[in-house]
C-alpha cells in the first residue's frame, strides 16, 4: 500500500483507513443484501470514518491545482482487487444503490388515500427526455392491479357497425407503431396557483413524465369495427379497475394519433402504469390516457364523467367551471439547479431543463437568471419531437450573487409560456388545473436554491 | 376517413419483399371477434347526460339512507359533509342556487371547500360514478335500485328533494332541472379542440423585460422540512446535491470547506435494506385502503389500533387471527374482510407494526 505521509499534513485531504470495510462484509452485502445487523456495523464503520477527519473525495478547493494524492486513485479498491459478481445475480437490474434517493414520492398532505393519490416522478435528477419506467409518476383513482394480460378484453361498442372484442394475442397481433410523448396530469403544478406551496421541481412539476409507447393505432381498431364517422363525433374510454375510469375524447384526436399502447419504453406496460393495455393520446392531460383499457364506445355527445363534471374541471373567477380542458399547453421548467438544491461553489453550471406542449413541437427555450428581466436563447438537444419532452440547456457561470432562474418555452404554433400573473390574470388562482407557468428557482448566496414566485 | 395512409406507407417496404400489403380492414380477419350481446350489457355502463344507458329502478330517500350509514358514511360523513378521507359531497349550495343553476359561493374567494354538489352540472354523472366505482372498496357491487336510493339520499342531504321522494328512470329529469350548478360550465375556452386559440400568451421579450423583479411569494419556514429531508431526494455527488432541509439554510456557500464524505455517508450506511418494511408490506397489501395514520376510515386507524393494544402483547395471535379470518364488531360494523392470500408471516410483521404505532 501507498506510504503517504497525507495523514500528517494538517488541513489536507487524508487518505482512507486501509479496508476499513473488510471485503467480506461486502461480498456478503453484494450476495445476500443489507439486513439490520450489517446496516449497523456500517454506521458503525462511518461514524469512526467520520470522527477520524477522513475525505474519500477531492474537496471544491482542490480542483484548480493538483493536491494531494486522491486516495481514490492511490489506494487499490476493493472493487479492483477481488471478483465481481457473476452475470444475472439480478435477472431484471436495478439501479445502483447510490441512486436510492431517486424515488418517486407522494406529497404529505394532498391525499388521505394512498389508492387515490400521486406518486411524483424525481425531475432533478433525470438527464435527457425519457423516463425510467420504475420512476415514471403514478396517478390512481381506485388503487392499482396487476392485471393477467390473459384475462384482459378490449371491447369496442356504441355507434360501430360490429361490436368487437379483442384480446392482447389479438391486439398484438395488429400493426403497430412506437412513439415518444409526453404525458403530464391536468393537476400538474396546481398546488402553486395561489402561491409557492412545495419545495422541489419533484412535487412542482414531477407529475410528467415522457417514454416511447408502442401500441396499435385506435383509428385501425375503429375502422375494424366500423365506427360512424358521420354522427360518432366522440368516444369513451373506459378502464378494467375499480374506478372504472372514464374519460370522452374528440372524434378528431381519436383518429388522429391516439394509440392503445402495451408497450412502453421496450418493454410491457408497467402495472402501475396501466398493464396490459392503455391509451395513448398525445398532447392531452394523463387522465385521458385511460389505463387498464378495456372499452371504447362510439357516440355522439360527450359523457360527463365524474373525472369530467366534478373533478378535472377549472373554476374561473366568475363562478364558472371550464368543463372538458384537455389539452396541455406550452410548457417548461428548469430542472437542474432546482428549488431544494445546494450548489456547493461558485464557477460553472449548465442550466438544464425540459419543455413541452400538448399543441406540437417545442420551437425554442429562453432562460433569464434575473428574474425576467434579460433574456437568452437556450440549446435544444435533438431530436425535438410532437408532443414530446425536449431537454434544453444553457450555459451559466455563477458569480455567487443572488440570482432567480426561468425559462420559458414556445411552441410550434408560436404559443409562448406566460408568467404566473398573465395567468391570474385570466383565470384566476382556484383553477387548480392547467397551470403551465414559468416557474422561478432563487439562488441565495449561500448556493440554496429555492422555489420562489416572481410578480 | 381514416388515416390508414400513415400506416400503409410504414408497410411498404414490407410489400416489396413480398409479404401481403396491408390496405383494408379485410386483411386483418379472424383477428378480433363480434361480441355478444350479454358482454355489452356487462360492461356498457355509462350514463350520459341525456340518460342514454340510464337503467330502469327506483329508490327512496329512506332506502338510501340505511346503505349510506352502512356503505357510505364511515368516509363520507354521516351528511356527506365529511372532509377527512375525500372532499365534501354535500354544502355550499342554496335554494336560490336550485333556481338560477348557478351556485353562488363559487364567486367567494373565501369559500374554504367546493363540494361535490356546488360542483357538478348533471345528475347522470352521480348516478354513473356512484354505480361503476361506489363503494370505495367494494365498487360494482350496488344494484340499480341501490344507486337510485344512494343518490336520491345525497339529493335530500343537499336540499335538492324532499324526504319523502321515490328517484327513479322517471323522476330524474325533474331533479335535473333543479341541479345547483347546471348551467356553470363554460366550453368557451382553447383546451378541448387541438386547434382552438389559447388564452394565456406569454411575451417573447429579450431584454429589459421588467423594471424591478419582486419576490412575491417563497416557502415558509415552517414547510422547510414539509416534505422530509431534501438532501436524501437528491444525488449524494455532481453539481447539484438536496439541501439538507433538517437544518436551517447554510451561513454561507459551502465553497473549499465542505465536506463530500458526510453528505455522501448517508446513502452508503441506508442502502439496499433487506430488512422486512413493515410500512411497505402494509401499502403492498392494501391495508391503507382502510386504515390510516391517525384518521378513522373504513377501519379504526394505526393509532387507535395501536392505543386499544399496545400494553397487551397477548393480543397479537388474536389480531392476527382476525387479519387473517376477518372479523366484525371491535371497531363497529363494517367487518375486516379476511385475507387468506396474505402470508401468516407478514400478517405477523404488520399486526406488530401496526401495534407499535409506527
Amino acid at each position: 500500500m501507498s506510504k503517504s505521509k497525507l495523514s500528517e499534513i494538517p488541513g489536507q485531504v487524508r487518505r482512507a483507513p486501509e479496508n476499513f470495510l473488510p471485503a467480506d462484509f461486502v461480498a456478503d452485502v453484494s450476495a445476500n443484501g443489507m439486513s439490520e445487523e450489517r446496516r449497523g456495523f456500517l454506521r458503525k464503520s462511518f461514524l469512526g470514518a467520520i470522527s477520524a477527519g477522513l475525505a474519500t473525495g477531492v474537496g471544491a478547493n482542490a480542483m484548480a491545482q493538483a493536491g494531494p494524492d486522491d486516495p481514490a486513485i492511490i489506494e487499490k479498491q476493493i472493487w479492483q482487487t477481488t471478483l465481481g459478481q457473476p452475470v444475472a445475480v439480478k435477472p431484471y437490474g436495478e439501479p445502483s444503490i447510490y441512486e436510492k434517493y431517486l424515488q418517486r414520492r407522494q406529497s404529505p398532505g394532498l391525499t388521505a388515500v394512498d389508492a387515490a393519490s400521486v406518486a411524483f416522478a424525481p425531475l432533478q435528477g433525470f438527464f435527457g427526455i425519457i423516463t425510467p419506467n420504475g420512476l415514471h409518476f403514478e396517478r390512481h383513482h381506485q388503487g392499482w392491479y396487476d392485471i393477467d394480460p390473459n384475462k384482459h378484453r378490449l371491447m369496442i361498442n356504441g355507434m360501430v357497425k360490429k361490436e368487437l372484442v379483442f384480446t392482447m394475442d389479438d391486439l398484438l397481433r395488429l400493426p403497430r407503431t412506437s412513439k415518444f410523448y409526453f404525458i403530464e396530469c391536468g393537476a400538474n403544478t396546481g398546488m402553486e396557483w395561489g402561491n409557492v406551496a412545495v419545495p422541489t421541481v419533484q412535487y412542482t412539476h414531477g407529475m410528467l413524465s415522457c417514454c416511447e409507447f408502442t401500441g396499435v393505432p385506435l383509428s385501425l381498431l375503429l375502422e375494424m369495427a366500423g365506427a360512424d364517422l358521420k354522427k360518432g363525433k366522440y368516444i369513451l374510454a373506459e378502464g378494467n379497475d375499480g374506478s372504472g375510469m372514464t374519460r370522452t375524447i374528440p372524434m378528431d384526436i381519436a383518429l388522429d394519433d391516439v394509440m392503445v399502447a402495451f408497450g412502453m419504453n421496450g418493454e410491457m406496460l408497467r402495472p402501475e402504469n396501466g398493464y396490459p393495455l392503455r391509451l395513448v393520446v398525445p398532447g392531452v392531460q394523463g387522465v385521458s390516457w385511460v389505463k387498464w383499457l378495456r372499452r371504447i364506445e362510439v357516440g355522439d355527445k360527450p359523457y360527463a364523467a365524474k373525472d369530467e363534471a366534478v373533478h378535472y374541471i377549472d373554476l374561473m373567477p366568475d363562478g364558472l367551471h371550464r368543463q372538458y380542458t384537455t389539452i396541455q399547453e406550452v410548457k417548461s421548467v428548469i430542472t437542474t439547479p432546482s428549488g431544494g438544491q445546494q450548489l456547493l461553489n461558485t464557477g460553472f453550471y449548465a442550466i438544464s431543463g425540459l419543455a413541452w406542449s400538448g399543441r406540437g413541437k417545442i420551437e425554442r427555450v429562453d432562460v433569464s437568471v434575473d428574474g425576467g428581466k434579460n433574456w437568452s436563447q437556450a440549446r435544444l438537444e435533438t431530436p425535438v419531437m410532437d408532443k414530446c419532452l425536449t431537454r434544453f440547456s444553457i450555459d451559466w457561470v455563477w458569480d455567487g450573487k443572488p440570482a432567480i432562474l426561468q425559462s420559458r418555452a414556445v411552441d410550434s404554433t408560436g404559443h409562448v409560456q406566460p408568467a404566473i400573473r398573465q395567468l391570474r390574470e385570466v383565470r384566476g388562482t382556484r383553477s387548480i388545473y392547467h397551470n403551465n407557468a414559468i416557474q422561478s428557482w432563487k439562488v441565495d448566496t449561500n448556493g440554496e436554491v429555492s422555489n420562489v414566485q416572481v410578480g | 376517413m381514416f388515416k390508414l395512409a400513415k400506416l400503409v406507407g410504414s408497410f411498404a417496404l414490407a410489400g416489396l419483399a413480398g409479404v401481403a400489403l396491408a390496405q383494408d380492414a379485410k386483411t386483418y380477419e379472424g383477428i378480433g371477434r363480434l361480441a355478444t350481446p350479454n358482454e355489452v350489457i356487462a360492461w356498457d355502463i355509462d350514463v350520459r347526460p341525456d340518460f342514454v344507458g340510464l337503467p330502469k329502478g327506483s329508490g327512496s330517500v329512506d332506502d338510501g339512507m340505511g346503505i349510506w350509514d352502512a356503505q357510505c358514511a364511515s368516509c363520507h360523513g354521516s351528511f356527506g359533509e365529511s372532509n377527512e378521507v375525500f372532499t365534501p359531497i354535500v354544502g355550499g349550495t342554496t335554494l336560490e342556487d336550485q333556481e338560477t343553476g348557478r351556485v353562488a359561493s363559487l364567486t367567494d374567494p373565501n369559500q374554504p371547500q367546493r363540494s361535490t354538489l356546488m360542483k357538478v352540472p348533471t345528475v347522470s354523472t352521480l348516478w354513473d360514478y356512484i354505480h361503476r366505482a361506489m363503494p370505495w372498496t367494494n365498487p360494482r357491487t350496488l344494484s340499480a335500485d341501490d344507486t337510485y336510493a344512494v343518490l336520491a339520499y345525497i339529493l335530500y342531504l343537499g336540499e335538492i328533494v324532499p324526504e319523502d321522494f321515490v328517484l327513479s328512470n322517471e323522476t330524474i329529469a325533474q331533479v335535473q332541472d333543479r341541479m345547483p350548478n347546471r348551467n356553470g360550465m363554460t366550453l368557451e375556452h382553447g383546451m378541448w379542440e387541438r386547434n382552438a386559440k389559447p388564452d394565456v400568451n406569454g411575451s417573447t421579450c429579450m431584454t429589459n423585460c421588467v423594471e424591478t423583479v419582486t419576490i412575491t411569494s417563497s416557502l415558509p419556514d415552517y414547510a422547510r422540512n414539509a416534505h422530509g429531508n431534501i438532501a436524501e431526494q437528491n444525488r449524494t455527488f455532481g453539481p447539484y446535491r438536496g439541501s439538507d432541509s433538517t437544518k436551517p439554510p447554510l451561513s454561507s456557500l459551502p465553497g473549499a470547506d465542505y465536506q463530500p464524505v458526510a453528505m455522501t455517508a448517508v446513502v452508503v450506511s441506508d442502502a439496499g435494506s433487506g430488512a422486512i418494511d413493515p410500512k411497505a408490506l402494509f401499502a403492498k397489501n392494501n391495508c391503507a385502503a382502510c386504515h390510516a395514520a391517525h384518521t378513522k376510515m373504513v377501519g379504526p386507524s394505526i393509532a387507535d389500533v395501536a392505543a386499544k393494544y399496545k400494553d397487551q402483547p397477548d393480543a397479537l395471535p388474536m389480531l392476527e387471527a382476525k387479519v387473517k379470518n376477518g372479523a366484525v364488531g371491535t371497531w363497529g360494523q363494517i367487518p375486516m374482510p379476511p385475507h387468506p392470500q396474505v402470508s401468516n408471516e407478514d400478517i405477523a410483521v404488520m399486526v406488530k407494526w401496526m401495534v407499535s404505532g409506527s
